[in-house]
């Protein structure tokens, strides 16, 4: 799950030219600006519509949502990922 | 009163925390009218120094101009200093119609609305015609005023690589579930002086019906051939639903802004807009300035023509001398520097050269990415820039930079 959810965040949130940017499962999205807040709508509608899920607004919070460890958590959490 | 010292305490720790990280911005204070040579004193209390201004949103050369000075002296004496009203109360005045009416005309839309700024125009226009059953679909590096407008109205958010056609069409597909779309987007972007799109975007915007804003205040008055703007540019006007502009900017940079667009947008933030509802209305000398700016604009394009030349010789000029710009053909050209520190200690270089120059760093752009910002005028003639350059070049020179691209400026420096 951590590789699929970083190559969506590379794809979606990255820039070509963000080459020297290093990102890993506890890499900071949000506080570090990777995210930016007016998007996470697409982070959560790709976790829900990956994993089957729904996430409720309260748990897609910006700080549930500052690194793909803490992702991983919420999506668990609510059933996701099979394990 | 209840300043506590504590509170005393973590103010203070807060403001040198900024100051250790370099950050701090401090004010030089200018003793003479906007233009092209200004008079500076800085530090404080330093005899003035005669310096070509190269970071004034002056495009036009129109801040200090006689016809302007004059018209806001004759509305001061016939319309007064300020109306001390909003504008539904006793506000408005016959002249803030007809600017409004005179804005509509040059900018080819079907009704306009001043504001305060247009940082009021953005704070406004979202909350008054969307909510929670639209969304509103911004590019990643638009102005902080359309982000802070975007918190306050309700509406689903979601964004788009910048300038990245691709990634908005794929986000408009995501929300043909909502009531409505909007597409936002600067005209001009200002940090890097690059056009948005216009024509692909409003393309889009009418395969997957969305509407289109674009806050235009870096290109308003000198972008397109008779400089209404980018959506001139693009050849795109009439088909811009919302337009946000400055009149503090190529336009006199005085003060105030607009919502220039769809009649029935203009007039629900009539109705609606916070910014609007409870902020004073404009100074008359200010309308009466913008009026003549108009006016002379739509008289003659050879201001912008100026403005189109003068930019030219200076990206040509940056250019040959071997520094890394960022290619467009705005009248905003960022000298890319990538280390914050190397961006502060040429602009101060160029300042004991005589040119006034600010260095940009992080987190007014993204990390990596310091530069200093120039911007042309109309106002600049070719010496005035043939000396500028020579100052770059040796300055430039000091620091080894000339001819280096990115990875050499950052191997030299660090990012």
């Amino acid at each position: 799950m951590e590789d699929v959810i970083l190559e969506y965040i590379r794809n979606e949130y990255l820039e070509d030219d963000d080459d020297d940017v290093e990102l890993d499962a506890d890499t900071p999205l949000i506080s570090s600006g990777i995210v930016d807040s007016f998007s996470m709508v697409s982070l959560k509608r790709f976790l829900e519509k990956k994993y089957d899920i729904s996430l409720p607004d309260e748990d897609a919070s910006a700080e549930a949502f500052d690194s793909v460890r803490s992702i991983i958590t919420v999506v668990k959490k609510h059933g996701g990922g099979g394990e | 009163m209840a300043y506590s010292g504590t509170l005393k305490q973590a103010y203070r720790s807060e403001l040198n925390t900024i100051e250790e990280k370099g950050l701090l911005k401090e004010e030089r204070y200018i003793h003479s009218p906007q233009a092209a040579h200004i008079e500076v004193e800085f530090p404080q209390g330093a005899d003035l120094k005669p310096v070509i201004n190269l970071c004034a949103n002056n495009y036009l050369g129109l801040s200090s101009h006689p016809e302007v000075i004059e018209a806001a002296h004759q509305a001061l004496d016939a319309r007064g200093y300020g109306l001390s009203s909003v504008r539904f109360i006793c506000g408005t005045q016959d002249i803030h119609r007809e600017l409004e009416g005179r804005l509509t005309e040059f900018l080819r839309t079907e009704d306009t609305i001043l504001f305060p700024s247009c940082l009021d125009a953005n704070a406004g226009v979202f909350e008054a015609v969307l909510g929670p059953e639209d969304v509103i679909i911004s590019d990643r590096l638009v102005h902080a005023s359309i982000v802070d407008g975007i918190r306050l109205c309700k509406a689903v958010t979601d964004t788009y690589k910048h300038a990245n056609m691709q990634h908005l069409e794929q986000k408009l597909e995501e929300h043909q579930d909502k009531r409505a779309r909007m597409i936002v987007t600067d005209g001009v972007f200002s940090m890097d002086g690059d056009l948005a799109p216009l024509d692909e975007i409003v393309a889009l915007g009418e395969r997957y019906d969305a509407m289109v804003f674009v806050d235009d205040s870096h290109g308003t008055g000198f972008i397109g051939k008779t400089g209404r703007g980018v959506h001139e540019h693009f050849g795109v006007m009439g088909q811009i639903d919302v337009i946000t502009t400055t009149l503090g900017k190529a336009l006199g940079g005085a003060s105030g802004g607009c919502v220039s667009g769809r009649k029935e947008v203009v007039e629900l933030c009539r109705q609606r807009a916070r910014p609007y509802l409870f902020s004073n209305t404009m100074a008359p000398p200010i309308v009466a300035g913008a009026l003549k700016v108009i006016e002379i604009l739509s008289r003659s394009t050879e201001r912008r023509d100026t403005l189109e030349e003068n930019t030219k010789f200076w990206r040509n000029g940056l250019t040959e001398a071997g520094f890394v710009i960022r290619d467009g053909e705005s009248p905003i050209v960022p000298v890319m520097l990538f280390n914050a520190k190397l961006a502060q200690d040429i602009a101060r270089d160029l300042y004991a050269q005589g040119i006034y120059v600010i260095g940009f760093f992080f987190p007014v752009v993204p990390q990596g990415q310091a530069r200093i910002r120039t911007q042309l005028s109309a106002d600049h003639d070719l010496p005035m820039l043939e000396q500028a350059l020579d100052a770059f070049r040796k300055v430039g020179e000091k620091y080894g930079i000339l001819g280096l691209d990115k990875k050499g400026i950052i191997e030299k420096y660090g990012m």
